[in-house]
């Protein structure tokens, strides 16, 4: 049992208790704060993976943009912060079908890969480069650069649209001295 | 005898080893305890930067400040925290007592964990991640969730707008601050903070990249919501903000987060863009290191403290203002002229600082033009509004 395999068990162990709790607690905003949890837990899981970038990216995007927007969402829609309605709906049993589907569907994948080990798989380049492959790989003509500048320009149509439903209204009607 | 620090470190491996545990245990365990350490001093120190700051502002404030406790009243604020410590800690009926008391610990826990990637002297730092300065932000950012969850919690409308106020301050200038900080791993090559310290021992960025330092500054202040940006817990304002509900020692944690917070980005500063511990003799003698890095952390925390004592609590609208109308875009505008003039002078000497300086003095000069220009508009708003040709928008902030 090496240091390794200890602390991989460990995080597991708690990724899943988490992401269990996140589905059976009643309490919405609890159930965001497990899911906060459980994403720490990934990101635990990245650096035993020795991808340290991926998983401070993880953190940053996750755990400080997605989460708190989950939880504001939460606060803001005053219906779902009621806890006494009850946990299942009439479908419980279809969805819980696709659940052990996808489950058995996942244990047959991974069964088909030859060297699954119980050891991080050591990386290709050293630790001091492959960030800067990442990086160049992100504005390679060859590689990645179309994927990249697409997804900037669905950012950018993602902001112009959140600015356009969030303006006030225009307040020409306003100058007219009716007020 | 210059390099203590190596010193002690490995003269406790030896020793552990010495009674019969494995290596790797022992480094582990030494990190541990390196770790524990690191949280303690900082910690400690608290104590006396709190006082050197209340007697700071007493004298800008013309007053005396703490002089009761002991001489010069250094011991005030071991006598704050015996209070915070012997007072109850009050859970409202309805709060959500779990989150509650979890909250000023993810605080805490966010600002002590800056402390893991600082470099103090060239032998002395907590590890050297290669992604230190996205390490600087995405712990930074975990004070903001407990921030949320305090205001959440604590079944209080005002403790919640509170909070959400917060949130929306620091997420906003997340922007510029993480903007600016695009501008050392540039000149330096690399997002490693022990990296950007080496890569200061010719010229120290606050030389090549003056605009980007104070756009850095000004919007780590306002991360950690000193005055001038202490809106959110004014007394005045929505009644001391998110943490209206706690007392004792919670309080005390938000309290020692935001002090610590503060000479934590004393520190960062001084470290990205003053050079860490580079000075004279410091690749030697790494004792002389930590020393500088004292020294600059004291410089830039007085210059901390001088804000506060100095200008008056800006509003809400002033604030959005000053960060979505000048920090983002003059920050934008500075990685960009950083860019194309690091990738211009590709030499390694005077005419590369002299072409930076050249850069940052244009950027000046155009932000100068703009806000002539903006300031001719607001004025022109204003005086229409006095005449009466325009009624007041719902907008504000166009001057008064």
């Amino acid at each position: 049992m090496t240091g390794l395999q200890i602390v991989f068990i460990a995080v597991g162990v708690i990724t899943f208790a988490a992401a269990v709790m996140v589905v059976v607690s009643r309490n919405l905003v609890h159930a965001a704060l497990w899911l906060i949890l459980a994403l720490a837990g990934v990101a635990v899981l990245f650096v035993i993976l020795e991808a340290g970038f991926l998983a401070i990216v993880q953190v940053a995007v996750y755990i400080d943009a997605i989460a708190i927007l989950i939880i504001v969402t939460v606060m803001l829609t005053r219906h779902a912060m009621r806890d006494d309605e009850p946990q299942l709906n009439k479908t419980w049993i279809w969805s819980a079908l696709a659940a052990i589907l996808l489950f058995g569907g996942l244990l047959f994948l991974f069964n088909q890969v030859p060297d699954l080990v119980a050891q991080a798989a050591p990386l290709v380049e050293t630790d001091d480069t492959y960030l800067e492959i990442l990086g160049k790989s992100l504005v390679d003509v060859d590689r990645f650069v179309i994927p990249f500048e697409v997804a900037s320009v669905l950012l950018l149509a993602a902001m112009i649209g959140a600015i356009v439903v969030a303006r006030p209204p225009s307040s020409s009607s306003q100058e007219g001295g009716q007020e | 005898m210059g390099d203590p620090f190596s010193l002690i470190a490995n003269w406790l491996l030896d020793l552990l080893v010495g009674f019969g545990l494995e290596l790797e245990f022992t480094k582990v365990l030494l990190k541990f305890l390196g770790a524990g350490l690191m949280g303690t001093v900082a910690m400690l120190l608290m104590l006396f930067t709190i006082w050197l700051e209340r007697k700071i502002v007493a004298r800008i404030q013309d007053r005396l400040g703490p002089n009761r406790v002991g001489p010069y009243g250094i011991f005030q604020t071991v006598a704050d925290l015996l209070k915070l410590l012997t007072k109850e800690v009050l859970v409202p009926s309805g709060a959500d007592r779990f989150v509650f008391i979890i909250a000023p610990m993810l605080v805490v826990m966010s600002v002590v964990g800056l402390w893991a990637v600082v470099p103090f002297a060239p032998t002395l730092f907590g590890t050297d991640v290669n992604v230190g300065v996205l390490y600087l932000v995405s712990i930074g950012s975990i004070g903001t969730l407990g921030i949320m969850m305090a205001g959440l919690s604590s079944n209080n409308k005002f403790a919640l707008l509170g909070a959400f106020r917060t949130v929306a301050m620091m997420l906003s200038y997340a922007v510029p601050m993480i903007l600016a900080l695009l501008v050392p791993t540039m000149l330096a090559g690399s997002m490693g903070l022990v990296d950007i310290v080496e890569a200061q021992s010719s010229m120290w960025f606050v030389v090549l990249a003056p605009v980007t330092t104070l756009i850095f500054f000004i919007s780590s202040i306002a991360e950690v919501g000193r005055a001038p940006f202490d809106l959110l817990e004014a007394d005045s304002e929505i009644v001391a903000g998110f943490h209206i509900e706690y007392s004792g020692l919670s309080f005390g944690m938000f309290f020692v987060a935001e002090f610590l917070h503060a000479f934590t980005i004393s520190a960062l500063t001084a470290t990205l863009f003053f050079g860490g511990w580079q000075g004279p003799g410091a690749e030697a003698y790494p004792i002389l290191g930590f020393i500088y890095f004292l020294i600059k952390t004291g410089l830039v925390y007085f210059v901390v403290i001088w804000f506060r004592g100095t200008f008056p609590r800006i509003r809400i609208d002033q604030l959005n203002t000053l960060n979505w109308k000048l920090l983002v875009p003059l920050g934008l505008a500075a990685v960009v002229f950083t860019a194309v003039i690091d990738k211009w002078a590709a030499e390694q000497d005077l005419s590369r600082v002299l072409m930076h300086l050249a850069g940052n003095a244009l950027l000046v000069v155009l932000t100068l033009f703009a806000l002539r220009a903006y300031a001719r508009s607001a004025r022109k708003k204003e005086e229409a509004i006095r005449s009466e040709l325009m009624k007041p928008s719902h907008v504000s902030g166009a001057g008064d």
